[in-house]
C-alpha cells in the first residue's frame, strides 16, 4: 500500500500514472472510434498524455528546464498539427462526403 | 607517284561520301563528274604505279603506313603493297570500274536513285582496291567483307522488291559461309607463322620443306579455299550469284563478273606459294574448279533469262579459272581472270543494253531480231562470244586454252571436263546470241519501240570490246610466237623468290601436244557454237521439241538440277523446323515459362497474400503502430 500512498501524497508515480491513463484513453479514441475527428481528438490526448509526462519528470528532477522547454515546443507543434489535422478533416469531407475513416480505404487493393 | 599511292583507293571512298552526303541536293550532272572523277584519277594512278612496280627491284613495292593492330606477338602494319599481282589487278578493277561507270551513267540516268547507285558503286571500287593492295590479311579482309556489302546493296538496289531484298540476302548469307572458312584460315596461318602480313607469312614459308605442307598448312590453305568458293561461286557455294542477277545489269558486269567474283581467285595468287606447298588443297581446287566448269555450263544451256544464262556462265568461267590455279598455273589462271573481265563485262554490259532497249523483257523467248536495231551492241557481243567460246586469235582463246593444256597435264578428267565445259559454253553463247539477235522478233511491241543506246553506254561497248580482242596477247603462248609474257611478268608475286616452284608443266609434252589439244578444244567449241547457232537460229520452237522428247533431262536443266529445292528441304527445312522447335520447346516453355513468368506468377501469388494485410483503415495502420511502438519499448526496456 506504499505505493498507493504514495501516488496520493503527490509522488512521481502519480503523475506518470495518469499520462498514462490519458496516453491509453487518447489511443483507445484513435484505435477504437471510426469518425476522424474522434480519432484527432484522440490523438490530441495522447500528445497531452505526454506533456503530463514531460512535466512531471522536470519537476522531480529538481526543475529541470529542459523537459519544460520541451513542453512549451510540444504545445507550439501541436497548435500547428492541429491546424494540418483540421485542413486534413475538411479535405477528407470535401472528397467523400464523409468523417468515417473506414469508408476512406482506398489504399486498399 | 609513291607518294600519293593511298589515294587510289581513298579516293572512291571520297566520292561515295560525296554520293551519299550532298548526291541528292547537288544534282545528277554533280555525281556524274565525281563519280568519273573518283574513278579515273585512280585509273591514271594505277597507270603509274605498275610502271613503278616494274622499275622496283623484285617488282616488288612496299608502303607500310602505320600499326594498325598490335596485341601481344601480333603485329598488323596498314600498309599498301605494290607488286605485279596487285598493281595487275587494280588496273583491271580501276579500268573496267571506269568502263562501267562510264556506262552506268546511261543505264541509270532516269533511275530514282541515282546518287545512291555511285555511293555504293563508288564504295564497291574502294573496298576492292583495299583487298587487292592491302599488304596484310586483316586489311585484305575488311576488303573483302567490304565488297560483300557493297554486293548486298547493290544486289539489293531494287529493295521495293522482294526478289532483289532476297537475293541480297542470299548473297550475304552464301558469303558469310565461305568468311567463317576466310577466318580460320587465317587463325590457322597466324598459328603456324606468327604473323598476319602477306608477305612475311611467304617468306617464311620460303624457308618450309616440301615435306611441311602437311598438317597445319593444308588445313589453312583449304579453309582459304572455302573463302573463296563462297566470294567466287563455285560448288557448292554458287547458288548466290544467278540469284544476284536482280541487281542493275552494269553491277552485274562489275561486282559479279568483272572484279568481286574473281577475288577468290586473287587470294589464292596472293598466297600461291602456300599452295604450291600443299598439292592436296591444289588437287582440291582443280576438282571443284573443273566440276564446277561443267556443271554451271549445263545449267547455262536451257536457261531463257538472259542474264542468268551470263551468271552460269560467270560461274563456269569462274571454274575454269580455279581449274588453272590447281593445276598449279597461277598465271594461267590470272591470265583467264584478265580476259573474263573484259569480255564478260562486255557481256553483261550488252545484255543491259538488249534489256534497256527491250524496256526491261529479259526473257530470251520474247526477243529476236534485233540485229539490225542494235547494230553496236550487237557487233560488240559476237566479239565477246567468239572470245568466250574460244575462237582462235581471241582472248578467251589463249587464256581457256592455257587452261586446258595445264588440266591435262594435271588429269585427263579435267580436262576432259574442261572440254565438254566448252562445248556446253560455245552452244549457249550462240543460243543466246540466236536468240535475241536472229529470227523472227516475239515480242512486236517491245520492238518497234527498240533503239541503240545512248553514246554513254555504246562507247564503253566498244572499248570492251577492243580489251575483249587484245587482252590475249598479254598470254601468246610459245608455240605462237609469243612468250607467255604474263607468266614473266608475275613471277616474282607467285613464286615469290623461289625460283623451284615456278611450275614447269608447259615445258614437257612438246609442241605436237600443245597444237593437238589446242585443234581439239577449238573444233570442239565451234562445232557446239554453230550446232547451237543453227538450231536457235529460226527461234525457241526446235526447243520445245527437244523438251518434248526429253523431259526429264530438260526439266533437270533448266530447273538448275534443283539444287535450289534440295538445299530448301536438306538445309533450310530442318533448320527452319529446328527453330521452330527452339522456339516453341525451348524459348515458350523454358526461357519465357520458367525463367520470366514463374518468378512473376510467384511474386503475384505472394502479393496476393499480403495483400490482404491492407484493409485501408486508419484504425488498422494504427494499431499496428502501436504494437510495433509496444514492442519496441518492450525490447528496449527488458
Amino acid at each position: 500500500m506504499t505505493t498507493l500512498s504514495s501516488i496520493l501524497a503527490g509522488s512521481l508515480q502519480g503523475y506518470i500514472l495518469v499520462s498514462l491513463l490519458l496516453f491509453l484513453v487518447g489511443l483507445g479514441a484513435v484505435l477504437g472510434r471510426r469518425s476522424i475527428l474522434i480519432q484527432f481528438m484522440g490523438v490530441e490526448l495522447m500528445l497531452n498524455a505526454a506533456n503530463v509526462a514531460l512535466l512531471a519528470f522536470a519537476r522531480f528532477r529538481g526543475g529541470d528546464a529542459q523537459g519544460t522547454a520541451f513542453y512549451l515546443f510540444i504545445i507550439a507543434v501541436a497548435a500547428c498539427e492541429a491546424a494540418v489535422g483540421l485542413a486534413l478533416v475538411v479535405g477528407l469531407y470535401r472528397h467523400r462526403q464523409t468523417t468515417d475513416t473506414d469508408r476512406a480505404d482506398a489504399l486498399k487493393q | 607517284m609513291l607518294k600519293v599511292a593511298w589515294l587510289i583507293p581513298i579516293l572512291p571512298l571520297l566520292g561515295s561520301a560525296f554520293h551519299g552526303l550532298l548526291g541528292r541536293r547537288l544534282g545528277k550532272a554533280a555525281v556524274t563528274a565525281v563519280a568519273l572523277g573518283c574513278m579515273l584519277v585512280p585509273l591514271v594512278l594505277s597507270g603509274l604505279a605498275l610502271l613503278a612496280v616494274q622499275a622496283a627491284p623484285g617488282r616488288r613495292i612496299d608502303l607500310p603506313y602505320f600499326e594498325w593492330m598490335a596485341a601481344g606477338s601480333m603485329h598488323v602494319p596498314f600498309g599498301l603493297v605494290l607488286d605485279s599481282l596487285s598493281s595487275a589487278m587494280a588496273l583491271v578493277v580501276t579500268g573496267i570500274g571506269t568502263l562501267i561507270h562510264l556506262y552506268s551513267v546511261g543505264y541509270m540516268w532516269e533511275e530514282e536513285g541515282y546518287a545512291r547507285y555511285f555511293c555504293y558503286l563508288n564504295l564497291f571500287v574502294f573496298f576492292m582496291l583495299t583487298l587487292v593492295l592491302g599488304s596484310s590479311l586483316p586489311l585484305l579482309f575488311v576488303g573483302w567483307e567490304g565488297v560483300g556489302l557493297c554486293s548486298y546493296l547493290l544486289i539489293g538496289y531494287y529493295f521495293d522488291t522482294e526478289l532483289a531484298s532476297a537475293a541480297g540476302l542470299k548473297a550475304f548469307l552464301f558469303n558469310r559461309v565461305g568468311d567463317l572458312g576466310m577466318t580460320m584460315g587465317m587463325m590457322a596461318l597466324f598459328a603456324a607463322f606468327g604473323t598476319l602480313t602477306v608477305g612475311e607469312i611467304l617468306v617464311k614459308a620460303g624457308h618450309l620443306g616440301p615435306e611441311a605442307g602437311f598438317g597445319v598448312l593444308t588445313f589453312a590453305t583449304l579453309m582459304m579455299f572455302v573463302g573463296a568458293t563462297g566470294k567466287s561461286a563455285q560448288i557448292p557455294l554458287y547458288l548466290w550469284l544467278p540469284d544476284a542477277m536482280a541487281g542493275p545489269t552494269p553491277v552485274s558486269a562489275l561486282i559479279h563478273a568483272a572484279t568481286m567474283v574473281t577475288a577468290g581467285i586473287y587470294l589464292i595468287c596472293r598466297l600461291a606459294p602456300l599452295f604450291l606447298l600443299t598439292p592436296i588443297t591444289l588437287t582440291t581446287v582443280a576438282w571443284v574448279g573443273g566440276a564446277t566448269a561443267l556443271f554451271a555450263a549445263t545449267i547455262g544451256l536451257f536457261q531463257r533469262d538472259i542474264k542468268k544464262v551470263l551468271a552460269y556462265s560467270t560461274v563456269s568461267q569462274l571454274g575454269y579459272m580455279f581449274l588453272g590455279l590447281g593445276s598449279a598455273g597461277f598465271a594461267a589462271g590470272f591470265l583467264h581472270l584478265f580476259t573474263h573481265a573484259w569480255f564478260k563485262a562486255l557481256l553483261f554490259l550488252g545484255a543491259g543494253s538488249v534489256i534497256h532497249a527491250m524496256h526491261h523483257q529479259q526473257d530470251l523467248f520474247r526477243m529476236g531480231g534485233l540485229k539490225a536495231k542494235l547494230p553496236v551492241t550487237f557487233w560488240t557481243m559476237v566479239i565477246a562470244t567468239l572470245c568466250i567460246m574460244g575462237f582462235p586469235g581471241t582472248s578467251g582463246f589463249f587464256s581457256k586454252d592455257e587452261i586446258l593444256f595445264l588440266a591435262w597435264h594435271k588429269s585427263p578428267g579435267l580436262y576432259a571436263m574442261g572440254l565438254l565445259g566448252a562445248a556446253c559454253t560455245a552452244f549457249y553463247m550462240w543460243r543466246l546470241m540466236a536468240l535475241a539477235f536472229w529470227g523472227e522478233p516475239r515480242d512486236r511491241h517491245a520492238f518497234d519501240h527498240a533503239h541503240e543506246s545512248p553514246a554513254t553506254m555504246t562507247v564503253p561497248l566498244a572499248l570492251l570490246a577492243a580489251g575483249a580482242l587484245l587482252a590475249g596477247l598479254l598470254g601468246l603462248p610459245k608455240i605462237w610466237g609469243g612468250s607467255f609474257a604474263i607468266e614473266a611478268w608475275l613471277e616474282p608475286a607467285l613464286t615469290f623468290g623461289r625460283a623451284e616452284l615456278a611450275p614447269a608443266a608447259a615445258e614437257h609434252g612438246g609442241d605436237a601436244l600443245a597444237w593437238g589439244l589446242m585443234a581439239l578444244s577449238t573444233t570442239v567449241a565451234l562445232a557446239a557454237g554453230y550446232t547451237g547457232f543453227r538450231i536457235y537460229r529460226r527461234g525457241p520452237a526446235a526447243e520445245e521439241a527437244f523438251a518434248a522428247r526429253f523431259p526429264a533431262l530438260y526439266r533437270t536443266l533448266s530447273s538448275k538440277y534443283y539444287v535450289d529445292e534440295a538445299v530448301e528441304a536438306c538445309i533450310l527445312g530442318p533448320a527452319r523446323w529446328g527453330g521452330n522447335l527452339l522456339w516453341k520447346a525451348f524459348d515458350v516453355i523454358i526461357i519465357d515459362g520458367i525463367g520470366v513468368n514463374l518468378p512473376g506468377a510467384l511474386t503475384r501469388a505472394s502479393g496476393d497474400i499480403a495483400v490482404l494485410a491492407q484493409t485501408g483503415r486508419v484504425r488498422n495502420y494504427a494499431l499496428g503502430m502501436a504494437i510495433g511502438a509496444v514492442l519496441l519499448l518492450w525490447i528496449f526496456l527488458k
